[in-house]
Protein backbone atom coordinates (compact mmCIF):
# COMPACT_ATOMS: atom_id res chain seq x y z
CA UNK A 1 0.00 0.00 0.00
CA UNK A 2 1.35 3.23 -1.07
CA UNK A 3 0.35 5.94 1.66
CA UNK A 4 1.36 9.41 2.96
CA UNK A 5 2.52 11.41 -0.08
CA UNK A 6 1.48 15.17 0.49
CA UNK A 7 -0.80 14.61 -2.72
CA UNK A 8 -1.94 11.51 -1.21
CA UNK A 9 -2.81 13.76 2.00
CA UNK A 10 -3.95 16.23 0.55
CA UNK A 11 -6.38 14.38 -1.64
CA UNK A 12 -7.86 12.47 1.50
CA UNK A 13 -8.27 15.59 3.52
CA UNK A 14 -10.09 17.28 0.45
CA UNK A 15 -12.82 14.59 -0.27
CA UNK A 16 -13.15 14.83 3.78
CA UNK A 17 -13.59 18.15 3.09
CA UNK A 18 -16.05 18.21 0.45
CA UNK A 19 -18.19 15.59 1.98
CA UNK A 20 -18.60 18.08 5.40
CA UNK A 21 -19.40 20.15 3.60
CA UNK A 22 -21.97 18.57 1.15
CA UNK A 23 -24.00 17.15 4.17
CA UNK A 24 -24.62 20.80 4.53
CA UNK A 25 -25.70 21.61 1.03
CA UNK A 26 -28.03 19.03 1.31
CA UNK A 27 -29.99 20.17 3.86
CA UNK A 28 -30.94 22.98 1.00
CA UNK A 29 -32.66 26.13 2.59
CA UNK A 30 -34.00 26.12 5.61
CA UNK A 31 -37.66 27.62 6.19
CA UNK A 32 -36.27 30.82 7.77
CA UNK A 33 -33.91 31.95 5.45
CA UNK A 34 -36.51 31.70 2.74
CA UNK A 35 -39.08 33.57 5.33
CA UNK A 36 -35.94 36.05 5.89
CA UNK A 37 -35.68 36.63 2.01
CA UNK A 38 -39.53 37.20 1.67
CA UNK A 39 -39.50 39.90 4.77
CA UNK A 40 -36.77 41.92 3.06
CA UNK A 41 -38.43 41.36 0.07
CA UNK A 42 -41.46 43.23 1.06
CA UNK A 43 -39.43 45.73 3.13
CA UNK A 44 -38.49 47.06 -0.28
CA UNK A 45 -41.49 46.98 -2.07
CA UNK A 46 -43.09 48.58 0.42
CA UNK A 47 -40.59 51.42 0.39
CA UNK A 48 -40.83 51.69 -2.98
CA UNK A 49 -44.80 52.53 -2.82
CA UNK B 1 -27.50 40.84 -21.16
CA UNK B 2 -30.37 40.96 -18.93
CA UNK B 3 -29.80 43.24 -16.09
CA UNK B 4 -30.92 40.93 -13.29
CA UNK B 5 -31.19 42.28 -9.58
CA UNK B 6 -27.76 40.67 -7.76
CA UNK B 7 -30.29 40.19 -4.79
CA UNK B 8 -32.08 37.56 -6.40
CA UNK B 9 -28.63 35.67 -6.66
CA UNK B 10 -28.54 35.54 -2.95
CA UNK B 11 -30.62 32.77 -2.23
CA UNK B 12 -28.38 30.45 -4.50
CA UNK B 13 -25.43 30.99 -2.36
CA UNK B 14 -27.13 30.21 1.03
CA UNK B 15 -26.12 26.76 1.48
CA UNK B 16 -22.69 27.26 0.41
CA UNK B 17 -22.71 29.97 3.36
CA UNK B 18 -24.24 27.76 5.70
CA UNK B 19 -21.40 25.30 5.08
CA UNK B 20 -18.73 27.44 5.45
CA UNK B 21 -20.58 28.81 8.71
CA UNK B 22 -20.79 25.75 10.26
CA UNK B 23 -17.59 24.38 9.81
CA UNK B 24 -15.86 27.64 10.60
CA UNK B 25 -18.08 28.00 14.04
CA UNK B 26 -18.67 24.45 14.98
CA UNK B 27 -21.81 25.17 16.05
CA UNK B 28 -25.07 25.17 13.70
CA UNK B 29 -27.08 27.52 16.06
CA UNK B 30 -24.57 29.73 15.67
CA UNK B 31 -23.22 29.65 12.40
CA UNK B 32 -27.28 29.87 10.80
CA UNK B 33 -27.32 33.35 12.84
CA UNK B 34 -24.20 34.26 11.32
CA UNK B 35 -25.34 33.59 7.94
CA UNK B 36 -28.63 35.33 9.04
CA UNK B 37 -26.91 38.91 9.76
CA UNK B 38 -25.11 37.98 6.64
CA UNK B 39 -27.84 37.87 4.36
CA UNK B 40 -29.30 41.04 6.21
CA UNK B 41 -25.97 43.07 5.25
CA UNK B 42 -25.68 41.63 2.24
CA UNK B 43 -29.49 42.67 1.04
CA UNK B 44 -29.50 46.20 2.47
CA UNK B 45 -25.62 47.07 1.31
CA UNK B 46 -26.21 45.15 -2.18
CA UNK B 47 -25.05 48.41 -4.00
CA UNK B 48 -21.66 48.20 -2.61
CA UNK B 49 -21.57 44.70 -4.61
CA UNK B 50 -19.48 44.97 -8.03
CA UNK B 51 -21.81 43.24 -10.69
CA UNK B 52 -19.54 40.74 -12.50
CA UNK B 53 -17.85 40.21 -9.81
CA UNK B 54 -17.85 37.42 -7.58
CA UNK B 55 -20.74 37.31 -4.97
CA UNK B 56 -19.87 33.90 -2.97
CA UNK B 57 -16.41 35.71 -2.50
CA UNK B 58 -17.92 38.84 -1.71
CA UNK B 59 -20.50 37.09 0.94
CA UNK B 60 -18.35 34.95 2.63
CA UNK B 61 -15.90 37.99 2.89
CA UNK B 62 -18.99 39.75 5.40
CA UNK B 63 -19.32 36.38 6.92
CA UNK B 64 -16.29 36.00 7.67
CA UNK B 65 -16.03 39.53 9.06
CA UNK B 66 -19.22 39.23 11.12
CA UNK B 67 -17.60 35.92 12.47
CA UNK B 68 -14.54 37.57 13.81
CA UNK B 69 -16.26 40.54 15.13
CA UNK B 70 -18.63 38.65 16.94
CA UNK B 71 -15.72 36.55 18.24
CA UNK B 72 -13.82 39.11 20.23
CA UNK B 73 -16.65 39.98 21.33
CA UNK B 74 -17.75 36.70 23.15
CA UNK B 75 -14.16 35.98 24.05
CA UNK B 76 -16.11 33.87 27.28
CA UNK B 77 -17.93 31.60 25.14
CA UNK B 78 -14.33 30.81 23.56
CA UNK B 79 -13.26 29.06 26.38
CA UNK B 80 -16.31 26.65 26.14
CA UNK B 81 -15.56 25.49 22.70
CA UNK B 82 -14.86 21.77 23.58
CA UNK B 83 -18.48 21.76 24.70
CA UNK B 84 -20.14 23.53 22.12
CA UNK B 85 -18.07 21.12 19.88
CA UNK B 86 -18.92 17.87 21.20
CA UNK B 87 -22.78 19.02 21.14
CA UNK B 88 -22.46 20.17 17.64
CA UNK B 89 -21.37 16.65 16.91
CA UNK B 90 -24.08 15.19 18.91
CA UNK B 91 -26.71 16.92 16.28
CA UNK B 92 -24.97 14.97 13.93
CA UNK B 93 -24.78 11.41 14.57
CA UNK B 94 -22.61 9.37 12.33
CA UNK B 95 -24.21 7.39 9.62
CA UNK B 96 -22.79 3.98 9.71
CA UNK B 97 -19.90 3.87 8.09
CA UNK B 98 -19.10 7.27 8.26
CA UNK B 99 -17.33 7.16 11.95
CA UNK B 100 -14.01 8.50 10.03
CA UNK B 101 -16.49 11.72 9.51
CA UNK B 102 -16.99 11.94 13.61
CA UNK B 103 -12.80 12.09 13.62
CA UNK B 104 -12.65 14.37 11.09
CA UNK B 105 -14.71 16.94 11.81
CA UNK B 106 -13.27 16.60 15.37
CA UNK B 107 -10.02 17.15 14.12
CA UNK B 108 -11.21 20.03 11.61
CA UNK B 109 -12.31 21.92 14.52
CA UNK B 110 -8.95 21.51 16.58
CA UNK B 111 -7.46 23.32 14.33
CA UNK B 112 -6.88 27.40 14.68
CA UNK B 113 -9.39 29.43 13.48
CA UNK B 114 -7.31 30.99 10.51
CA UNK B 115 -6.08 27.78 9.43
CA UNK B 116 -9.25 25.91 9.38
CA UNK B 117 -10.76 29.23 7.68
CA UNK B 118 -7.82 28.77 4.70
CA UNK B 119 -8.43 24.98 4.20
CA UNK B 120 -12.36 25.42 3.92
CA UNK B 121 -12.01 28.32 1.29
CA UNK B 122 -9.47 26.82 -0.37
CA UNK B 123 -10.06 23.12 0.03
CA UNK B 124 -13.45 22.85 0.03
CA UNK B 125 -14.92 25.95 -1.44
CA UNK B 126 -13.19 26.16 -4.46
CA UNK B 127 -11.61 29.45 -4.24
CA UNK B 128 -7.98 30.10 -5.69
CA UNK B 129 -5.37 31.20 -3.50
CA UNK B 130 -5.71 34.37 -4.71
CA UNK B 131 -9.63 34.55 -4.17
CA UNK B 132 -8.91 33.23 -0.43
CA UNK B 133 -5.84 36.19 0.39
CA UNK B 134 -8.31 38.53 -0.78
CA UNK B 135 -11.15 37.46 1.38
CA UNK B 136 -9.16 37.60 4.22
CA UNK B 137 -7.10 40.28 3.55
CA UNK B 138 -3.56 38.80 3.74
CA UNK B 139 -0.74 37.88 1.44
CA UNK B 140 -1.36 35.12 -0.85
CA UNK B 141 1.42 33.47 0.67
CA UNK B 142 0.01 33.29 4.41
CA UNK B 143 -2.84 31.72 2.72
CA UNK B 144 -1.00 28.93 1.34
CA UNK B 145 1.38 28.04 4.42
CA UNK B 146 -2.14 28.77 6.40
CA UNK B 147 -3.52 25.59 4.34
CA UNK B 148 -0.35 23.36 3.80
CA UNK B 149 -0.05 23.93 7.73
CA UNK B 150 -3.95 22.98 8.17
CA UNK B 151 -3.62 19.58 6.24
CA UNK B 152 -0.34 18.82 7.95
CA UNK B 153 -1.92 19.15 11.35
CA UNK B 154 -5.16 17.46 9.83
CA UNK B 155 -3.33 14.45 8.93
CA UNK B 156 -1.55 14.24 12.82
CA UNK B 157 -4.96 14.60 14.41
CA UNK B 158 -6.46 12.55 12.31
CA UNK B 159 -3.09 9.45 12.87
CA UNK B 160 -2.51 9.44 9.21
CA UNK B 161 1.07 7.44 9.05
CA UNK B 162 -0.76 4.56 10.23
CA UNK B 163 -2.93 2.73 8.01
CA UNK B 164 -5.86 1.88 9.31
CA UNK B 165 -6.23 4.95 11.90
CA UNK B 166 -9.19 6.68 9.09
CA UNK B 167 -11.37 3.75 10.28
CA UNK B 168 -10.93 3.81 14.11
CA UNK B 169 -13.70 3.44 16.59
CA UNK B 170 -12.10 4.93 20.12
CA UNK B 171 -13.96 5.44 22.85
CA UNK B 172 -13.70 9.19 22.43
CA UNK B 173 -16.30 8.83 19.37
CA UNK B 174 -18.23 6.18 21.34
CA UNK B 175 -18.88 8.85 23.88
CA UNK B 176 -19.43 11.34 21.99
CA UNK B 177 -21.92 9.52 19.62
CA UNK B 178 -23.68 8.44 23.07
CA UNK B 179 -23.84 12.05 24.47
CA UNK B 180 -25.68 12.32 21.29
CA UNK B 181 -28.79 10.68 22.76
CA UNK B 182 -28.59 12.18 26.13
CA UNK B 183 -29.08 15.83 24.91
CA UNK B 184 -30.71 15.52 21.84
CA UNK B 185 -34.10 16.83 22.50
Amino acid sequence: MKSNTSADRERVIDENLKRVFDETLEEGIPDRFKDLLKQLQQQDTGKVQ
Amino acid sequence: MTQRDPREELVEHLPAMRAFAISLTRNGAIADDMVQDTLVKAWTNIEKFEVGTNMRAWLFTILRNTYYSSRRKAKREVSDVDGVFTENLAEKPAHDGHMQMTDFRRALAKLKDEQREALLLVGASGFSYEEAAEMCGVAVGTIKSRTNRARIRLAELMGHGENDSLEMTDDATMSVLSASKVSSF
